[in-house]
């Protein structure tokens, strides 16, 4: 209980861990979401014009 | 040396090396934030002045070293990319911009949660440590923001490169603020002269999670440096060759 409490300073530490979570999350998420967009649109764009050849 | 750097320096070599490099970088960094986040909350006793409040230390100061770290990696590879007009460098500062836009928010947003209960106020204007790093957060929202409204790439790295370049006094600015000023905000306490001032059982949690952010950041980074060389380089033949490999590239 004490280490959820922190002296009364609980809302503000765990706010900034959970902040710092959400953040680095939210960046892992960006990065891998980004390169399967850039890599799925050459793909598509490399095999239409494999095809046309 | 030179055949090195220029190994390093072309597209495909880097890409690959960056693919194997990302994960080694990614799981030590983790493993150190893990032991900072536990030590740090759990193991660290409470300051005799700030209570358990401190303990936001560990997140503010790491990310608050990254805001900087970022921004001299993004006007030093924009600077290399300018001078000796390497793609690469133009890449990597690209790259970089959002990472150290997200750890400067993280920085001012911890640091202001943290100066509610301390200085009784979430944001004081006059104060040049805030200030300044405000601006930065500003400057990383301008070089994107100049990036995403130039279509010509070419142009696009130009530009923004000399922004970044221009952009790095504020860096310095928000480094030695604390000490051309008076400030709320505390002076150096791990670059001190005389060694940190801190006692260990605090210090070493937040080493550790100083450098688990790093290498975090830079498994993130080389990352996103590959998705905008993949990008940058998606006419050439080296690409068309590895999506059309059976072993594909991502």
């Amino acid at each position: 209980m004490d280490a959820i409490q922190m002296g009364n300073y609980g809302a503000y530490v765990w706010s900034c861990f959970g902040l710092a979570f959400v953040i680095v999350l939210f960046a892992e998420w960006r990065a891998r979401l980004r390169h399967k967009r850039v890599y799925q649109e050459i793909e598509i764009r490399i095999k239409a014009l494999e095809e046309r050849e | 040396m030179w055949k090195f750097f220029h190994q390093m320096a072309s597209p495909p070599h880097f890409y690959r090396l960056a693919g194997i490099l990302s994960p080694w970088l990614a799981v030590p960094g983790l493993a150190l934030i893990g032991y900072g986040v536990y030590a740090g909350l759990f193991l660290a006793p409470m300051d005799y002045q700030q209570g358990d409040a401190f303990r936001i230390i560990y997140v503010h100061v790491p990310s608050a070293y990254l805001s900087l770290m970022a921004y001299v990696i993004m006007a030093t590879a924009g600077g290399i990319g300018l001078i000796w007009r390497i793609k690469l460098a133009h890449a990597v500062a690209a790259a970089a911009a959002p990472l150290g836009a997200a750890f400067t928010f993280l920085a001012l947003a911890t640091g202001s949660i943290w100066g509610r209960p301390m200085w009784g106020t979430w944001w004081e204007w006059g104060d040049p440590r805030l200030t300044s790093e405000l601006i930065l957060l500003f400057l990383y929202f301008g070089y994107m923001a100049l990036r995403g409204a130039i279509d010509d790439t070419a142009k696009a790295d130009k530009a923004s490169a000399v922004l970044a370049l221009v952009g790095i006094v504020n860096v310095v600015i928000v480094h030695f603020s604390v000490e051309w000023w008076s400030s709320l905000h505390q002076g150096q306490t791990l670059m001190k002269k005389g060694g940190p001032g801190m006692d260990a059982d605090m210090l070493y949690p937040l080493l550790a999670m100083i450098f688990g952010f790093k290498l975090l950041f830079g498994s993130l980074l080389l990352r996103r440096i590959r998705t905008e060389v993949l990008f940058r380089e998606r006419r050439t033949k080296w690409v068309r060759d590895m999506i059309l490999s059976p072993e594909g590239g991502a």
